[in-house]
């Protein structure tokens, strides 16, 4: 009974997203203060139906009710309570709904922010984001209903892929979906702008905490995916520039152009036009990963769902959205006004240039992910594009970029002295070649890469230090006077070096990624196997039988330099009901690096084979990027932006007073 | 025998990632070296965009072999490149050869960002006169109904 309340629940928030896309966008047109007011309202009542609806389903799980399809497709009586519930989103029906749920929680925070939106604004972005909820309300309604019962009832249910159950996959997909979602406030806004044919400075105030927030999430999102497919995936790679994760990494890069001109547009009233595509664009990115992820046009490791009917379900919304919004821009960006006049060498001038990188590297992995697809389409002509493609060309955009970025956020707006810049970096400068010079002194004959790359990272992080010191700090002021001041900085001040340090982090991570080392064997239990500085020892192989698998457990000592440091457990499992058998890495972590070690097959002769890494600073990659989500939640905080933030209702004055 | 037994025990547990086997390896450090660096630049043709190196299907491992067995012959790694080329076609390689089929793949970076660039200090030089933003009819309204306000009250 609750299965087809929550069935139609999703119903009913279809007809009420239909009124939220329709009166509100005639109010706006009409001028009419009533029909406007339409919006916010429906848009939390969208957003109760499809809360409700996700609850329902949640239910479904929780009591592992196997009438419904979509419960005997993706759970299984045994198994644990946390992942009961992220199998609500770890398949395709349950992640679409997920998705709109999402989708309706923003519009609802959109709806009760009214006191800080002009009224007309704020019915316009609701209108386009009700769109939007129309477009995929109705796909899973017609495609992918998570509510179909199948009878006669199921006894037991065929359990959770495997690869998803994992506490990092549980919370990956919300996480990737706040971030892809969040970009749709940001098109929603955009579109706003341009059916109102007006955008000013209010407009990227408005909008920045929301773009901000979304890459926050999303850089959080593609880290913690990262992060899983090292552990898990058992061959130690962090970043594979699998389609799937390129879909993700294109609307990241397209974001961080965006976060960065409406800086620009807000401080300075410029590069309004290239904004508004950028959001465009960002977001069409989200939903082009979206439908390469879901519609199965490349299966990979991480794809669930392949299913025709779906992909050309998604490709038509996806043509709707994109070129509806792009032909919107060109219909009307010609009528925006262009304000905000400055000289190349400038802050803007900078943020111009990161934008033309950001912009020419997301095209690369578009034109790399794409390309093999479209080629083949085409003529027929099988190629294929993956890694060392991507490093090949990727990587010369991004160096130079970073390169810049110290500079850039030292120059001051409107009109900066590039000289005078340097010099205040010289500190920076001279301490980050210094420690590169040493450090290649240290490693001589190893890699060349990893003490420049290191070198690069350390000039970020001391160029970012370097910004706030600067700022509080002159010669000769008292130390108590500097802190004070320093803590009386912005927190978007805060927030930009903070992220721009992660980066500097992620940087040396990646770097020394150049000094790991592999070795691989099989060994007898009693045997070593030795890696660079660290030796493991195979004491025991242990099988255990849970609740939903079966596995067999290495556990290894491991020696550093002779002393023995700790122990690892690496692990075969075979999960019973689906037959699939996974990967566990056993990792000990040894300061910031990490020692790891996954088994591979019993050998004819009783032994096992063991691969074993160590990855010297390897954490780094991801402390860097949970380092660049917590800049972004700062920069959040700052005192300007607050004035976004959702006001309690009582606080909000009678809303139908007529506006302009 | 031996062979045989991993064969089949690969095949069997083909969906767990462990890709190198220990048995594969080459005694000679640098020319396994050389196999590793290969391997890495070789698509194993019925997965998703993995290389050999990093796939444990069986296919990636017959693939590993050869490369091994090509080096150990006394190819260079370009010899074993064509020679798989030759055999799979150009799919074989992670990194597709610069021809007229991937003259956009190739060169959309560097177009876009020297096309981006142009645009962008085009964009600068051109300069918009600062014009004071027109009013709006309604800001006009507005304006007039101040004004006319300050008529009638002088």
């Amino acid at each position: 009974m609750l299965v087809e309340a929550g069935h139609f629940a999703l119903a009913l928030a279809l007809g009420l997203s239909l009124i939220q896309f329709l009166v509100p966008l005639w109010g706006a047109r009409a001028n009419d203060p009533v029909l406007m007011a339409v919006a916010p309202t429906s848009a939390l009542a969208v957003f109760a139906c499809i809360a409700f609806s996700f609850l329902a389903l949640t239910f479904a799980y929780l009591s592992s009710d196997f009438s419904v399809l979509n419960v005997v497709q993706n759970s299984h009586s045994a198994k644990p309570l946390i992942y009961k519930i992220s199998g609500v989103w770890g398949n395709h029906e349950g992640s679409m709904l997920l998705w709109v749920l999402i989708l309706a929680l923003f519009g609802a925070v959109v709806a009760i922010s009214r006191n800080s939106i002009p009224m007309r604004l704020q019915a316009n972005t609701l209108a386009v984001q009700a769109a939007v909820t129309i477009a995929f309300l109705l796909f899973i309604l017609t495609t992918s209903n998570p509510f179909t019962r199948v009878v006669p009832a199921a006894l037991e249910g065929q359990d959770l892929n495997p690869l998803l159950q994992d506490p990092g996959l549980a919370i990956h997909p919300p996480l990737l979906y706040i971030g892809y979602v969040g970009f749709s406030i940001s098109f929603a806004f955009a579109c706003a702008a341009l059916i109102d044919g007006r955008i000013d400075a209010v407009w990227a105030r408005i909008v920045r905490p929301w773009t901000l927030g979304a890459w926050a999430f999303l850089t959080l999102g593609i880290a913690m995916g990262s992060y899983w497919a090292y552990y898990e995936l058992g061959w130690g790679g962090w970043w594979f520039w699998d389609p799937v994760e390129n879909a993700s990494l294109m609307p990241w890069l397209a974001g961080t152009a965006l976060m960065h001109s409406t800086v620009v547009m807000e401080k300075r009233d410029a590069l309004k036009v290239w904004t508004i595509l950028l959001a465009i664009l960002t977001f069409s990115l989200s939903l082009l990963g979206t439908f390469l992820v879901r519609s199965g046009v490349l299966t990979s490791v991480h794809s669930f769902a392949v299913d025709p009917e779906r992909g050309t379900f998604i490709l038509g919304i996806l043509i709707l959205f994109i070129g509806g919004s792009l032909a919107l821009f060109a219909w009307r960006a010609p009528m925006l006004k262009q304000g905000g006049l400055f000289a190349p060498v400038s802050r803007e001038g900078a943020l111009v240039v990161n934008n033309l990188f950001l912009a020419t590297a997301c095209a690369t992995v578009f034109i790399g992910t794409l390309y093999p697809l479209a080629l083949e389409v085409l003529t027929g002509e099988k190629i294929s594009v993956g890694a060392p493609f991507f490093n090949f060309t990727f990587l010369p955009l991004i160096v130079p970029l970073l390169l810049l970025l110290p500079l850039g956020q030292t120059l001051a707006w409107k009109r900066g002295n590039f000289l005078g810049t340097a010099q205040r970096l010289y500190a920076v400068f001279g301490l980050s070649i210094l420690a590169t010079i040493v450090m290649f002194a240290f490693t001589y004959g190893g890699p060349v890469a990893a003490p420049l790359g290191i070198g690069l990272g350390l000039y970020l992080v001391l160029g970012s230090l370097n910004e706030i010191v600067t700022r509080s700090w002159s010669k000769g002021t008292p130390l108590a006077v500097a802190l004070r001041k320093a803590r009386g900085l912005p927190r978007s001040a805060w927030g930009t070096s903070i992220a721009h340090a992660g980066v500097g982090l992620t940087v040396i991570g990646i770097a020394a990624t150049a000094w790991g080392v592999e070795a691989i064997g099989s060994l007898k239990v009693g045997e070593r196997l030795k890696g660079g500085d660290y030796e493991v020892r195979l004491e025991r192989v242990i099988p255990r039988v849970e609740a939903n698998y079966r596995e067999e457990a290495a556990v290894l000592t491991v020696f550093s330099s002779g002393r023995e440091i700790g122990t690892l457990e690496s692990m075969k499992r075979l999960y019973v009901t689906r037959g699939m058998p996974t990967t566990e890495a056993g990792i000990l972590t040894v300061g910031l690096g990490q020692v790891y070690a996954s088994i591979g097959d019993a050998q004819p002769d009783g032994s096992i084979g063991i691969r074993l890494y160590h990855k010297p600073l390897v954490l780094l990659i991801w402390i860097g990027s949970l380092v660049m989500a917590i800049g972004g939640g700062i920069s959040l905080t700052d005192r300007r932006l607050r004035i976004g933030a959702p006001v309690p209702a009582k606080a909000m004055p009678p809303h139908a007073v007529p506006a302009e | 025998m031996r062979y045989v037994l991993a064969l089949f025990a690969a095949l069997l547990f083909s969906a767990s990632a462990f890709a190198v086997q220990p048995g594969e390896v080459l005694k000679d450090p640098a020319l396994e070296k050389r196999a590793r660096e290969i391997s890495a630049g070789l698509r194993c043709l019925v997965c998703q965009n993995q290389s050999i190196d990093d796939s444990d299907a069986q296919l990636a491992k017959d693939l590993r072999l050869l490369v091994r067995e090509r080096l150990v012959a006394g190819d260079t790694n370009d010899q074993v490149e064509s020679f798989l080329v030759q055999r799979y076609g150009e799919f074989v390689l992670l990194k597709p050869t610069f021809g007229a089929h991937t003259l956009l793949l190739w060169l959309t970076p560097a177009l876009v960002l020297i096309l981006g660039g142009l645009g962008a200090y085009a964009a600068m030089r051109r300069r918009p006169q600062p014009a004071a933003a027109a009013l709006d009819e309604e800001e006009r309204k507005a304006l007039d109904a101040l004004l006319s306000q300050d008529k009638s009250a002088s």
